[in-house]
């Protein structure tokens, strides 16, 4: 079944800016996809609309069909659908607005109804699986940039999402904490959408990728294939560090 | 509200401690404020809905962070911003009440900045009378400049040249009902005003800089100005262009009666509090003396401020002169800023 | 700025008094001092020998009072120029020629307000943002500005910071600041802080809604405090309102 099922998407800023010029793409359940391309080119716009914060179910400018798990995006699944779609934001100290970590991680779980035990429960529980449970009592503003980044995985995660979609997961991280927050990634039983500039962390976790430019989807097929593309990849705006070839290297493909 | 201006007190914010009125006035401006923030939180409430409280927050932090910067104003001076007017323009009259009086508690509670029982009168100086004279005399402004969103600077420029000193006359209505010591009334609102006239100026250059380099980046952002922004144009996956109403959660209030509002909100505030000055008999006093009911003036150390001329002179009834020595104080201001907005106008016009 | 405000984490009794009854202790000991004549001067050293008592209890150290007691020297300044301008009699002082009720009036802000500073410090030295804002919702602070507020001080050093970092950018590009060319450069920045911290409101707000909020934040107090915390943490306000009483009744 479909996890993601996005078709002739549009959308304006109120400011007039256009972002998006009719996004179509479908992600299977348990999928690992990448979204690749430049800056400017829609992507954080796109996964906004994923949960009904942008587009016309949220009252802006725009048109086009979502489907999230087979139920198309109205206003009345709106809290459903936030559920089931986890987003990790780009810079963790949007996503960290309350005054400690843990009252943080509590307050999604909060909103779904989540009291006493229960909810003291699921918050440690996902802080456990970001390895943060001894940090809870702390202010995000004295947490480190890689570890308020896990912190902000945490907070999603304490909503049991099915599709997890991440803002460029991997930027401003030191190498451990990079590596660090993939082998979380790798072991989370969910779908995943990822937006990133770091290819090869698309390629350790991602074994397809979309890549997106100008508003709309230029191409979509296996990340290793993309990234060998050189005429596709420079047309973007897309280049590979220095010595790294995706040809040679493991991806999650075994 | 004394502000000090100079360059050598660097971020000082000064807030009225505790002990500077008595405490009937502190109780009182302490259900002013109150009630204030209750109506605007009520008034608000549709916004804060529509946006979150996270925006009114975030605003509030920027209000705090930037009341600390060092604005060099020219003749190698710096001035420092107080925001109501600025903050009004750009989040609304009602959220802005909230975000100064948020930004005041916090500086009372967290910073041991400004008295626990002088909060209130804070708030009414700072998170009232500076936003509401500000905002309801920038949408006054707007009726009568060109319908473009650029307009809104002058517009606000005005609103806040006039809400300092406006505030700093209730600060000394204030200090006429329940100051702590005597002090001759006439100089002390002849030094507050024409200091705060100065420190006014400050204040309308700042926000006309910042407003502009808002309407430059964001124009949608000024909520003053929302009602003025233009249709979208919006061209779909099969490439049809539409033309669209960019969607605002908030219009801004039709403004035809913002004009009403702001000169009567600016003119009460002026008569009232320049009728309490005078009711107080120290006041009466000067006012009289200065006013030349008696045989002169005295008062060597009003003689070169901008307020000597204000007399009216051949009034008898000198609660009503005083009252109109305030008022004509605002007028003036006005002509001012209109003056200086015009200025702003034609050079803005000659730059594009 | 950072987002601590001026807490002194160490802990201590004081530090250990809920937050609502500190505020509570707080406003009752203001509003004595205030109500306190100026002549009746016994009143003011009790005061001081409690706040003094309170602030070695709370283990704060003497520097960091001292410092924030900063905050009042604009009013020292319209203190000390009171006896200049005020009205009335004149008294002699070392051949300066003072108005009395000037002298009196300088003496009353600056006792007055000097107590009501360092009580305020007293508060915000030993209870956290976090702390202070449960207690503000326990006193039924409407939760819209317990919200408001909240988000406020989680985010006071994330814009202070961009500001910071704007101002160095500036300064390393040959800013010096001073001259009024340079206003614009200033005022631009801050305007581009504006749209930042506006921009940044939106995402967390968009963050909030990914997170299921519909508009009630969550509570952030726990349990409320025991008639013996009250108790204890009003003593040295309720002793204040005795002596305000007694000063009024005895006077001198």
């Amino acid at each position: 079944m479909n996890a993601i099922h996005v078709e002739r998407l549009v959308f304006a800023y109120p400011d007039g800016r256009q972002a998006l010029f009719g996004v179509d793409f479908t992600v299977e359940r348990g999928e690992r996809v990448a979204l690749l391309g430049p800056n400017g080119a829609g992507k954080t716009t796109l996964v906004l609309h994923l949960n009904g914060i942008l587009g016309s179910v949220a009252g802006g400018t725009g048109s086009g069909r979502i489907q999230i798990g087979g139920t198309d995006l109205h206003r009345e699944h709106l809290p459903e659908v936030r559920r089931k779609v986890g987003l990790v934001f780009q810079d963790p100290d949007d996503q960290l607005f309350m005054p400690t970590v843990r009252d943080d991680v509590a307050f999604g779980p909060a909103n779904l109804g989540l009291r006493g035990s229960e909810l003291d429960d699921r918050v440690h529980e996902a802080l456990v699986q970001v390895g943060m449970q001894d940090h809870a009592d702390l202010a995000p503003h004295h947490l480190s940039f890689g570890q308020r980044r896990r912190v902000a995985v945490a907070t999603v995660l304490a909503m049991r999402p099915e599709v997890l979609v991440f803002d460029e997961p991997s930027s401003n991280l030191d190498p451990a904490s990079r590596r660090e927050l993939a082998d979380i990634l790798a072991g989370l039983d969910v779908t995943l959408l990822m937006i990133t500039h770091d290819l090869p962390y698309a390629l350790q976790l991602c074994g397809r990728s979309l890549l997106m430019d100008g508003g709309r989807i230029v191409a979509d097929g296996k990340t290793r294939d993309l990234l060998g593309d050189a005429d596709l990849m420079s047309a973007h705006r897309l280049e590979l560090p220095y010595g790294f070839n995706p040809m040679s290297v493991p991806g999650p493909e075994k | 509200m004394l502000r000090s201006g100079r360059n050598k007190i660097k971020n000082v914010r000064v807030h009225v401690p505790d002990g500077f009125f008595d405490a009937p006035t502190s109780i009182a401006t302490g259900l002013i404020a109150a009630g204030a923030v209750g109506f605007s939180l009520q008034r608000a409430n549709r916004e804060i809905r529509e946006t979150g409280p996270a925006l009114a927050g975030l605003t509030a932090a920027f209000v705090f962070a930037v009341q600390m910067v060092n604005f060099p104003v020219g003749a190698g001076t710096s001035g420092h911003l107080l925001g109501g007017a600025l903050a009004a323009a750009l989040v609304g009259p009602w959220t802005a009440v909230l975000v100064m009086s948020t930004v005041l508690l916090v500086q009372g509670l967290l910073f041991a900045d400004g008295g626990l029982t002088a909060l209130g009168t804070n708030i009414t100086l700072m998170g009232l009378i500076t936003v509401l004279v500000g905002y309801f005399l920038t949408r006054a402004i707007l009726q009568v400049l060109p319908r473009r969103v650029g307009s809104v600077v002058p517009a606000a420029t005005v609103g806040a040249l006039v809400s300092v000193p406006v505030a700093a006359l209730a600060f000394t209505g204030l200090y006429a009902v329940g100051g702590a010591v005597d002090i001759p009334l006439g100089k002390l609102a002849t030094a507050m005003v024409g200091w705060h006239i100065l420190v006014g100026i400050g204040e309308a250059v700042i926000t006309a800089a910042v407003l502009s380099a808002v309407v430059a980046t964001r124009p949608d952002l000024v909520y003053a100005a929302r009602h003025l922004q233009q249709e979208l144009v919006l061209i779909d996956a099969d490439g049809n262009t539409s033309s669209v109403s960019p969607d605002k959660p908030i219009a801004a209030k039709p403004a035809r009666r913002a004009l009403g509002v702001g000169v009567a909100v600016t003119f009460i505030v002026a008569g009232v509090v320049s009728l309490f000055a005078s009711a107080h008999p120290d006041g009466l006093e000067f006012v009289g003396a200065k006013l030349g009911f008696e045989s002169a003036a005295k008062h060597s150390a009003v003689a070169g401020s901008p307020l000597a001329e204000y007399g009216v002179s051949g009034i008898g009834n000198t609660e009503v002169s005083g009252a109109l020595a305030g008022i004509i104080g605002v007028l003036v201001t006005i002509v001012v800023g209109l003056a200086l907005a015009k200025l702003a106008s034609l050079k803005a016009d000659r730059a594009s | 700025m950072s987002g601590d405000g001026l807490l002194v984490a160490v802990d201590s009794r004081v530090h250990r008094i809920p937050a609502q009854v500190k505020i509570v202790a707080l406003f009752v000991f203001v509003l004595a001092v205030v109500s306190t004549p100026a002549l009746v001067f016994w009143a003011f050293g009790l005061y001081a020998v409690m706040l003094v008592a309170a602030v070695v209890v709370a283990r704060l150290p003497a520097p960091v009072v001292s410092r924030r007691l900063a905050v009042e020297t604009p009013f020292i300044v319209f203190a000390l120029l009171l006896p200049f301008v005020a009205t009335g009699p004149r008294i002699d002082v070392l051949g300066l020629e003072l108005s009395e009720s000037g002298v009196l009036g300088a003496w009353n802000v600056l006792a007055k307000g000097t107590l009501g500073v360092v009580a305020a410090i007293l508060l915000s030295a030993t209870t956290g943002p976090r702390d202070l804002l449960a207690g503000l919702e326990r006193l039924r602070l409407p939760s819209t500005l317990v919200a408001i507020l909240s988000f406020m001080v989680r985010y006071l050093s994330v814009v202070s910071d961009d500001l910071h970092r704007m101002r160095i950018a500036r300064e390393s590009r040959g800013y010096v600041g001073g001259r009024a060319g340079h206003l614009k450069a200033v005022a631009g920045g801050v305007g581009a802080l504006f749209v930042r911290s506006f921009e940044r409101g939106e995402r967390v707000h968009l963050a909030m809604r990914s997170r299921g909020y519909t508009g009630r934040m969550p509570l952030l107090s726990a349990q409320g405090a025991s008639s013996t915390q009250w108790l204890e943490g009003l003593a040295i306000s309720l002793t204040a309102v005795l002596i305000a009483v007694a000063s009024r009744v005895v006077g001198l």
